[in-house]
């Protein structure tokens, strides 16, 4: 009988058209907005990409880090050895340093893996902790107390502040693309069928020729190469770097945790409507001070209990839709 | 020339001895019963030929290889297929993805063979009407057959089914005996662990009984329904059902 295989539809077509008149708009943000707005945008773009890879990770390959923060703060500081030492270029520095943060990431998961479940999370936090006690002793980098970056390679970037600026604003924008993009590649290919046949039965997985540790390792790797580039945009737009803030377990997996788990813990959908969620309380109650994150933590609790799913599970839920399908329809001829 | 030889296999939870020093032969293409009590340790017989658990001592090989300690996924690249008494569908994926998952992995093959292989063996196993379902919705009956379709989608040389015609209609069933008399022709050696007698024997050539985690008959089917071990085991329901 004949078939042919379908992995589009309508309303994933809608999406694309939609996402691509959004990105005009992005790319023309500089022009449409203020300086202020842009650079929110600009931290949206990291966290929006974060939460989207560590969502591939914990809602796909069950391996639930809180120890992400190490791949981040290892691309800010690998941003500054590279532009301070050996005179990169900033945003050449942003792919080379992810690079390195994936070479990283192959012994770090090959010890990881070992450990299962919660042990995996702690295990993963301890390295990120090491991480952070060893750069803090790099005196040429600051140490404790953190470096900035040298007015000279920041004005290598662009000579004046305003392009300087909206160069920052389109790497931030280029790699949140980029991160959406490639997830969602990676869940449409013969990876992605492997990892959802690992998270619904790993024993079967292993019966039908999955190799599970391979395939969770690639996933691993590959993330923590992404992350680490998105540390070091982070840093650049931040321009001065500490231990403390490149290796924050708040501000870069906790935050990160709460926009994946209130948008939808393993859905493509569910980490860009955690993001918008997470920034639009972050806008309106900031100057609240520590109600602030009583709010965020009580929202939190309340989505796990009502809505596990996230608000997108509960959208998807009732209206049955999927804007990015990565499932394949057959249709007989 | 036999596909695959247990050697005085054995296994052990605890105090419990699961698999007591079981050794089988079976022949290329031909297809085994195997028969006996709930509890008698026959799922995890199946478990150490497929590698899902490793036996304590003994030895398996596979097509003149020794597997015993090989990972499941290799066995399965080996060609030992397998499905589960409780099975475990992909929840998240369609009937079709299901299979893909073994067309792909266990039988390696490219996205557009893989896709070939795994409509052909949704026709074969009667799923074809279901691909586009997601497995967490299909029924226990349809649940079951995805299991052994996705086994078939690995393109498996032996092939291990496990209690898959339970809880049939006798046409269902019929229809069952058919698909995997079918895989049969095509050369796949079979071992088949089932209480519904009437179905094993029609598609085995040989039953083997275990009891308590040993092999405590094996030979002809009806000669050895007829036996007075398994006599002792179903008091007499099973091996009526046999001559009936």
């Amino acid at each position: 009988m004949s078939f042919r295989i379908e992995r589009f539809t309508p309303a994933s077509r809608a999406t694309a058209i939609v996402a691509l008149i959004a990105l005009a708009f992005l790319v023309a943000a500089p022009w449409l907005t203020g300086r202020a707005n842009i650079r929110l945008l600009g931290e949206m773009f990291s966290f929006l990409a974060l939460a989207s890879l560590w969502n591939l990770l914990a809602g796909y390959c069950g391996l639930v880090s809180v120890g992400q923060q190490a791949f981040v703060g290892f691309g800010g500081y690998m941003l500054f050895a590279l532009a301070i030492f050996l005179g990169f270029d900033p945003l050449l520095a942003i792919p080379v340093a992810g690079l390195l943060g994936a070479v990283l990431a192959i012994p770090v998961g090959t010890l990881l893996f070992r450990l299962q479940g919660a042990y995996f999370a702690i295990g993963s936090w301890v390295f990120a902790e090491v991480l952070r006690l060893s750069f803090a002793q790099v005196s040429s980098l600051g140490g404790g107390s953190g470096a900035s970056l040298p007015t000279s390679v920041v004005t290598g970037i662009a000579s004046n502040r305003e392009w300087r600026e909206i160069l920052i604003y389109w790497t931030g924008l280029a790699l949140a693309v980029a991160v959406l993009l490639i997830v969602i590649a990676l869940l449409r290919s013969k990876l992605g069928l492997a990892l959802t046949g690992l998270r619904d039965s790993e024993i079967a997985s292993e019966s039908l020729g999955v190799n599970s540790w391979l395939t969770k390792m690639t996933v691993y790797v590959s993330v923590a190469g992404l992350t680490t580039m998105i540390g070091s945009f982070i840093f650049l737009q931040k321009l001065r770097i500490s231990p403390d803030a490149a290796f924050s377990v708040n501000d870069w997996t906790a935050y990160v945790i709460f926009i994946a788990v209130i948008g939808g813990i393993g859905t493509i959908e569910g980490p860009i409507i955690g993001t918008i969620i997470f920034f639009l309380l972050r806008e309106t109650l900031a100057d609240l001070g520590t109600t602030y994150l009583l709010v965020l933590g009580a929202l939190a609790i309340l989505v796990m209990l009502k809505a596990p799913r996230g608000v997108w599970g509960l959208i998807s839920e009732r209206s049955r839709i999927s804007l990015v399908p990565v499932r394949r329809q057959v249709r007989f001829d | 020339m036999t596909i695959i030889t247990l050697d005085r296999v054995s296994k052990r939870y605890g105090a419990l001895q699961v698999t007591d020093a079981v050794s089988l032969a079976l022949e290329r293409g031909s297809a085994l019963g195997i028969i006996g009590p709930n509890g008698a340790g026959k799922t995890t017989l199946f478990n150490l030929i497929a590698g899902t658990t490793l036996a304590d001592s003994g030895t398996i090989r596979f097509d003149g290889e020794d597997v015993t300690r090989m990972p499941a996924r290799r066995r399965c690249h080996r060609g030992i297929g397998r499905s589960f008494q409780i099975p475990h569908p992909f929840v998240g994926m369609t009937t079709y993805e299901n299979v893909l998952v073994g067309a792909t992995f266990g039988g390696r093959l490219s996205e557009r063979d893989a896709a070939a292989k795994a409509v052909d063996v949704l026709e074969l196993t009667g799923l074809a009407r279901k691909a586009n379902v997601l497995a967490g919705q299909l029924t226990l009956l349809e649940r079951k057959r995805l299991e052994m379709a996705r086994a078939l989608a690995s393109s498996p040389r032996l092939l291990l089914l496990d209690e898959i015609a339970g809880g049939l209609t006798e046409p269902e069933c019929a229809e069952l005996v058919d698909a995997i008399r079918n895989v049969r022709a095509q050369g796949v050696s079979i071992i088949w662990i089932e209480h519904v007698v009437h179905a094993l024997l029609a598609v085995v050539d040989r039953i083997a009984v275990i009891d308590f985690g040993r092999k405590i008959a094996e030979g002809e089917p009806a000669a050895t329904m007829a036996s007075p071990e398994v006599a002792a085991i179903y008091m007499g329901m099973e091996s009526e059902a046999a001559h009936g």
